[in-house]
């Protein structure tokens, strides 16, 4: 994997469950960065507009096996990170990206493809600097999800492990092994894990005082007048 | 008494590779080579002897065979994006596929398979460890045949047939010369650089493709003959 700073850019991934607050969290870092009149790039895992036809058609008619899910997620990875993350690395910019490749790491192993080639197929992206990793209990999480969205989709429930065949018992065990692998990245990976269980406001602060203490952000203002 | 199917590396999870009864033969080469011409007689011929035909090929996949086929009209997407796209259409047959026909007890032959795309990709500079890997999940063919054609064979063919030249054929998004026809020697050379270097690390035979019709389908059967009976001794083929 590239080492750290080896572009002039910061990039800062958040990963954790459905239901851990994570994108709330990286909106509200994005909106202080922003109003901070900083160089700062906002990307979301799954959104290269090539690709996402295909991964529709892929899930709605349940083409995908675990080796294609893995390399179409891949596919659509590449297309930003070469498109986007890259490029607005090297110009300099703070790239925040709501999850990253440790979330393909963990979907792919509970669905069973080996660890090995999974992070070669990976191998060209760079490392985070920042890895904030929202962690808080299964419960919590499911509660979070189950109460608001009651409508699961297929392979967002993992219904193609064969876990069961009830949609929200399929969840509950999927989310299960979900979080198994992330623990088990936090202790391979420098993640900085943060309580997701505590309120957002007081979540934001930790966010911000990370970010503030290690990235000298005065590195990082807008040469483009907006 | 069969035998046994394997992946060059670690089989993809979930996928069962105990009797694969039939053959999996697999023709490469480049355009106008004659590669289809050849996968059509071979089916032909196959079929005559009674042998249940399924083909593979780029770009075919229910999953993203369209997708596909509209990046490379675009030329938008980047080599690495690519080459993760064409593995995902690789990997989208081999399961749905290659391996119930296999299963099936069929002969599948592949009009290119995994060696296309990673020569192609190692022109645009990828990394060839990378793509060992990325295809490591793929199924060993029972035969590779790989059909060399000299340069000027190649330009006559591919003029004479479609009066022109193809973007991707002669390389052109790499930018090696303005010219096209100048474009297409070079990146054609580079090619069959490329696939020098897999027929030493992959198992496969390299057929002189320069000879006619005729002459190459009787060596193609020939040998195709020999896997056949490898597999099945107890049957016999014309």
């Amino acid at each position: 994997m590239s080492p750290r700073r080896r572009h002039a850019g910061v990039l800062i991934a958040v990963e954790g469950l459905d239901g851990s607050g994570k994108s709330t969290q990286i909106h509200l870092l994005h909106e202080w960065l922003y109003g901070l009149r900083l160089r700062v790039h906002f990307t979301e895992w799954n959104s290269s507009s090539l690709v996402r036809n295909a991964t529709r058609r892929g899930k709605k008619k349940q083409l995908l096996t675990p080796t294609t899910f893995s390399l179409i997620h891949a596919t659509d990875f590449a297309d930003r990170y070469e498109r986007q993350i890259l490029p607005m690395l090297r110009g300099g910019y703070i790239v925040l990206c709501d999850r990253y490749i440790f979330t393909s790491f963990v979907r792919d192993a509970v669905r069973g493809c080996d660890t090995d080639w999974v992070r070669r197929l990976y191998g060209f992206a760079r490392m985070p600097d920042f890895t904030l990793y929202f962690r808080l209990p299964l419960e919590t999480a499911l509660g979070r999800i189950l109460e608001g969205r009651p409508s699961l989709k297929y392979f967002e429930a993992g219904m193609d492990l064969g876990l069961s065949n009830d949609l929200t018992e399929s969840f509950r065990i999927f989310q299960g092994r979900i979080m198994e692998q992330y623990d088990r990245l936090a202790d391979e990976f420098p993640f900085t894990t943060i309580d997701a269980t505590r309120n957002v406001y007081d979540q934001q602060q930790d966010v911000r005082r990370i970010i503030g203490e290690g990235v000298d952000l005065s590195q990082y203002r807008t040469r483009v007048p907006r | 008494m069969t035998k046994a199917k394997r992946c060059f590396g670690t089989p993809p999870p979930g996928l069962d590779l105990s009797r694969l009864t039939g053959a999996l033969i697999v023709i490469e080469g480049p355009d106008s080579s004659g590669r289809s011409t050849h996968v059509g007689l071979l089916a032909e011929w196959l079929e005559q002897n009674g042998y249940p035909v399924v083909q593979i090929g780029l770009k075919r996949s229910r999953l993203v065979g369209n997708e596909l086929e509209a990046a490379k009209e675009g030329n938008v997407l980047s080599p690495r994006t690519m080459s993760l796209f064409y593995a995902t259409d690789f990997y989208d047959q081999l399961e749905n596929t290659m391996v119930p026909a296999l299963r099936a007890g069929s002969v599948v032959l592949a009009d290119r398979y995994t060696f296309t795309p990673m020569a192609r990709d190692v022109v645009r500079g990828a990394d060839a460890d990378w793509l060992d890997s990325l295809y490591s999940k793929a199924l060993v063919p029972d035969a590779v045949f790989y059909l060399q054609v000299s340069d000027r064979t190649l330009v006559d063919r591919t003029l004479a047939s479609h009066g022109g030249l193809d973007y991707w054929e002669s390389g052109m998004d790499l930018g090696l010369e303005r010219d096209w026809f100048g474009s297409f020697i070079k990146y054609q050379r580079r090619v069959r650089a490329e696939f020098h270097k897999l027929h030493k690390r992959y198992d496969f035979s390299i057929v002189n493709a320069n000879r006619s019709i005729d002459t190459i389908h009787a060596e193609l059967k020939d040998r195709v003959r020999r896997v056949l009976q490898s597999i099945h001794p107890n049957q016999s083929i014309s």
